[in-house]
Parts: structure tokens; sequence; C-alpha cells
């Protein structure tokens, strides 16, 4: 049967190139997003380094000193070192503390997105593999949840549940499941009428093993590109439920918190103090959509030149 | 005890534009070792059958009466739980379009592996090798560097051999091809059906082989059934059915196929369309397409068996005269 080998005897491999070579190389293929994916890395290992490389510790209060308050960036601190960014009303190092807030904001935006994907996805998939009443209700409820502005759930929940990093992320979860379930359906429904389920089903495997082993790997492209794009939403509606004073307390300053803090000083000329906390939360969105933008270009079939 | 034995079996889809009677009253016995080969066109109830007798029929269809025995167990009405025992192990099914049929994000090993461990407690390291000298026996060379493979770096021909290896994986008793080799082109077929017929023997597994294709059955199986309008028509040994074919459809078919007829003549064709499955003719599926139909064939006939070993549904068989 050696007429049917894919090559002849001794003649030399041919490389193919792996999905995710291709998929690499086609990420890399637009310049913007090469970028955006550096800005990205930046702030993560930024925030990643943050104890060690600030000169403050923001919520050490034996380190921060009302003194030093409200200084214009640059200036020098009482205790020696220069304020780059400037200082909060607190007397906290702005560079200090945007990176402390950083870690605050990211964990928050990434812990609910993966735990609000776990659990959407289950349902999505759950619904379209069922079909019939599940689905129905399932997927009403969704269109239900939807129809409500994410921002607006997410404020009455942090309202019943009161304030803190679990609360929020809670209320983010439920903010967002949502998108997830959708997504998940409408790609599982289409992946779970290919003929491949159909030979799963006839090999005697169970429901659990079709749906997470078989039809959930096949719907990894969409999920994928929501999850990036979820994750930025929820970063910024922390940011929002901050600002507006329902999410995060003083104490654990996020981004949010910190252009609330500065936002009484607008009006006085010391811009820095909610300004430069704003930068760095509009370049963490902007990055991930960009990314987020470029994967869905790439990981899409019907986009494909 | 046979292997199979089907009764009067009627799967039906209810849709909202009506009642389609895909499969509606089908009779046959398998036994051990048998090939079977199912005949038909497009939307003739083959793959129905199929699918029956796995308990796979999705809704809007239900089985809606007649009975599946499997070495005379009722299947039929029987438990999900036990149905799935039997599928891929006792029960496996071979598919028509192997670029669809293997999963394209798991490889190959994950995927024999998987089937082997559905229906028994086996080491993941024994279950590989079994994998393995499964492709062995399909003819693909250099087994464990396919194992490794993702489906899409295979040929349709080895994707094809990969799903009969795993169909053939937990030995069982019962093979369900349906249309196996339609998708791949000429040469492959023969080598698939060689595949098939050598693993078949082998283990000694019977089989049922579904197919529109005349000539694939002729040289594989024992026993013919031509299907039409969700009935058996004809069923007999593979050379009677053949050489003296008794019901008109039978006969139609075979003389629709290219190498049956001489070479310059045009080639006979049946006329007229499959029926709508929706609004079957009276009587006689076939009678508005049929050369020798009367008023009799406003009835629906019975099945009558004119020889030894031969069940036809038709009141004019062929080698009989038509009554004026």
């Amino acid at each position: 049967m050696s007429v049917h080998a894919d090559r002849a005897p001794g003649a030399p491999e041919i490389r193919v190139e792996t999905p995710f070579q291709r998929f690499r190389s086609e990420f890399f293929e637009s310049r913007i997003a090469t970028f955006a994916l550096g800005l990205l890395a930046l702030i993560i290992v930024l925030a990643l380094l943050a104890p060690w490389i600030t000169p403050q510790n923001p919520y050490d209060l034996a380190q921060v000193d009302v003194l030093d308050g409200k200084l214009p960036p640059g200036s020098v601190a009482y205790t020696g070192y220069t304020m780059w960014l400037g200082s909060d009303g607190a007397g906290r190092d702005l560079y200090s503390a945007i990176l402390y807030g950083l870690r605050i904001s990211i964990s928050v935006g990434v812990a609910s997105g993966v735990i609000a994907m776990a659990i959407g996805s289950t349902i999505g998939l759950i619904a379209a593999y069922a079909g019939g009443r599940v689905e129905t209700v399932v997927m009403r409820l969704v269109d239900l949840q939807l129809s409500f502005p994410a921002a607006l759930i997410a404020l009455m929940l942090v309202a019943v549940l009161g304030r803190g990093i679990d609360k929020i992320i809670i209320a983010l979860v439920a903010a967002q499941w949502a998108y997830y379930a959708r997504t998940v359906r409408g790609s599982a429904l289409v992946e779970s009428a290919k003929e491949y389920v159909e030979a799963a089903r006839c090999l005697g495997l169970g429901h659990a093993r079709i749906v997470f082993r078989h039809i959930l790997p096949n719907c990894l492209s969409p999920l994928i590109v929501v999850g990036t794009v979820q994750t930025a939403h929820a970063i910024a509606l922390e940011a929002t439920l901050s600002f507006l004073g329902v999410g995060l307390r003083q104490t654990e300053p996020s981004l949010g918190v910190l252009i609330a803090n500065g936002f009484e000083y607008m009006m006085s000329g010391r811009y820095w103090i909610s300004f430069f906390p704003g930068i760095a939360l509009l370049l963490t969105i902007v990055s991930i959509n960009l990314v987020g933008d470029q994967l869905r270009d790439v990981l899409n079939p019907r986009l494909k030149k | 005890m046979s292997v199979l034995e089907v009764a009067g079996l009627r799967t039906h889809f209810f849709t909202r534009a009506g009642v389609v009677k895909a499969v509606d009253g089908v009779d046959f016995t398998l036994e051990r070792g048998q090939v079977m080969g199912l005949v038909g066109e497009s939307g003739s109830g083959k793959t129905v059958t199929g699918f029956s007798i796995l308990g796979l029929v999705d809704p809007p269809g239900r089985i809606v009466g007649g009975s599946i025995r499997y070495r005379g167990e009722e299947l039929v009405g029987a438990p999900d739980e036990r149905l799935r025992e039997l599928r891929g192990n006792r029960i496996a099914m071979i598919f028509q379009d192997p670029m669809m049929t293997l999963n394209p994000v798991l490889r190959i090993d994950t995927q024999m592996v998987e089937a082997i461990q559905a229906h028994e407690s086996i080491s993941k390291k024994a279950a590989w090798e079994r994998a393995r000298d499964g492709l062995g026996q399909v003819g693909i060379p250099s087994p464990e560097e396919r194992l490794r493979a993702y489906p899409h770096q295979l040929s349709g021909g080895m994707r094809q051999r990969v799903t009969i290896a795993i169909a053939f994986l937990n030995n069982p008793e019962l093979i369900i091809a349906d249309e196996p080799t339609t998708a791949l082109d000429v040469t492959i077929q023969a080598q698939i059906i060689y595949e098939a017929q050598k693993v078949c023997r082998e283990r000694g597994a019977a089989m049922i082989w579904i197919t529109h294709d005349l000539a694939v059955v002729a040289g594989l199986a024992d026993r013919i059934c031509v299907m039409y309008a969700g009935r058996i028509v004809e069923a007999g040994p593979t050379d009677d059915v053949i050489d003296r074919p008794l019901h008109p459809y039978t006969v139609g078919l075979l003389g629709s196929v290219p190498s049956a007829n001489k070479r310059g003549q045009r080639l006979n064709q049946i006329p007229g369309m499959t029926p709508n499955m929706l609004a079957l003719p009276k009587g006689c599926a076939f009678r508005e397409r049929c050369s020798r139909a009367s008023d009799a064939c406003l009835v629906n006939p019975d099945i009558t068996e004119p020889a030894a070993g031969r069940a036809i549904r038709c009141f004019h068989p062929h080698g009989i005269e038509v009554p004026a």
C-alpha cells in the first residue's frame, strides 16, 4: 500500500505550517496590532512589577505624607524622590498609584472575564445542545438581560451587594455572562449540526464529552475574540462604577478611584491627578481592543481574503 | 441467532408541512458475517433506516412502529443508556464524507483512544496501541506517525480509512456503512471497499452497506435490498437480483448503469422524478413511473416470495406477463 503514502521513501519531508504558525504570521501582519500587543504586554509587565519599580507603596500609610499632597508633575517629594507625574490629594505618588491601580483594574477585569466566560459559555453550550424548551428559556433570558445596559445591571447589583473587589467581580460577571452565552450558543449550533458530532454520538460517547471535548474546542475562535473585548469592557465598567463611588474602596484604589479622587481638583487646574490615571486606563483599553480587533480579523474565516 | 432482525420498521418525520414517511415498513434479517447492500436513490430512506437501528433519529423524526432486534434484544424503545452501550461498541457506523466525520481540532489518536475508552476501562497506553494496530489493519502506512496527525493533514482516502479503523476498534458485530465511498474518487473507492470487506471477513462482523450504486454492491454484498420511497421493494441474493431482477424499479436501476449497456446505445432512464415524500401516490409509490402499472397498483402491494430467498412488492414483476 506504499502507493498511497504521502511521499516517496527518501524524499525530504515537506514542512507544513501548523495552524498556530499561520495564525501568528497573520496576526503580526498588522503593524497597529503588533504595536498594541507590545503596549499591552508592557502595561501588564509594569503592573506585575509595581512593588519593585515604584518609589512608594501607596497603600502603606507610613510611606504617604499629606505634606506631599497635590504636588505638580516633576516635583521632588518631602521624602526625597521625584514625583514625575505629581501626587494626589492624600500625598500619594501618582506614578506608583497608577501602577498599583493597574494591578487592581486588570485583575478585576481578567477575573470577571474568565468567570463570565466559563459560566456564559457553559450555559450557551448547554442551550445549543439541549435545544427545545431549555434553549428558548435560556436565550430569552439572555435577550432580556442584553436589553439592559451592562452598566445599569452592575450598578444595581453593587447597590445591593455593597463595595469590595469580590462584590464588583460578581456584579461584572452578572452583567457580562450573557454576551458569552449568546456567542457560544451561535457557533455551537453551527458545530452541532456538523457530521463529526453525529459521528461522536454513533461512537456512544456521553453528552458531556461531546459538548466539552468536541463542540467547545470548535467554538474557541469567537470565544477568544469576545473574551478579549469583554475584558476591556469589564475594566472600563469597573472604572465607571468606581468613579461613581459605588465600586472599589479608597483603600484599594483602582484607576477609576484615582480618576474620581482627582476630579474635584480639575477646576482648580490640578489636572494631573485625574489626567494621568485616565491616560493609563485609555491606553489599556485601547490596546486590548486593538488586539481583539485583529484577533477577530484573523480568526474569522469569513473576513479572510 | 440472527445478528439483526428488522420487522415492519416505520420511522416518520412530523414536519410542519406534514408527515414524511421516510421509512414505512422495512423488513430484513442479517446473519453473522453477512454483507447486505441497501440500495436506493436519494431520499428513499436508506440512511434513516441506518440511524433508526442506532436509535439516533432526531426530532421531528420518531420510530412509530415495528421492531429492531439485535441478537434477539429489542432496540425500539430500549433505554438511552443501553443504546449508548451498543453504539460504537457492538454496532458501529461509517459515514459518507470523511472530511466531515473527524473532529478537526482533535488529533487522530485522541479521537481513537476516546472511542475505545468510552466502552472499556483500559489504560490509555493499551488503547493507543490498539488504535495503532487498527490503523495498520486498514492499510495505513506508518500508523504511529498518522496517529499524531490532525485530520486536515490526511487525504480523503486516508481519512476514510481512519473512520473505518475507528468503526472496527471495539470489534463490533454489525457495521452500518452509509455510502462510505461516495465522496472518494474511483481508485480510492475500490481500495476502501477492499479494506472494509477484508476487516469485516477477519472479524466476522455483519455489514449493511448503504449505497445508491448497484455496481458497488454487486461485488461486495451477499444480499441486496432495494428501497424505494421508504419501502423495500425487492430483496434477494445479490447474483439473482442483478441477473434476474423482478421489480420494475430494480430493472430500471440496472438499465441505467452504463456498463450494463451496449456501447453507443442510449442509457435507459427511469421516467419521471422521485416522488414527493409528503404526497406519495396512492398505492404503489412507483406506479406513476412504471411501464407495467395497472389499476391493481392503486392498492399497495404486499410482500410476495416468487422464488426461494427472494421477496418483492409488486403485482406485475418482470418475467411474468402483464395481464391485458
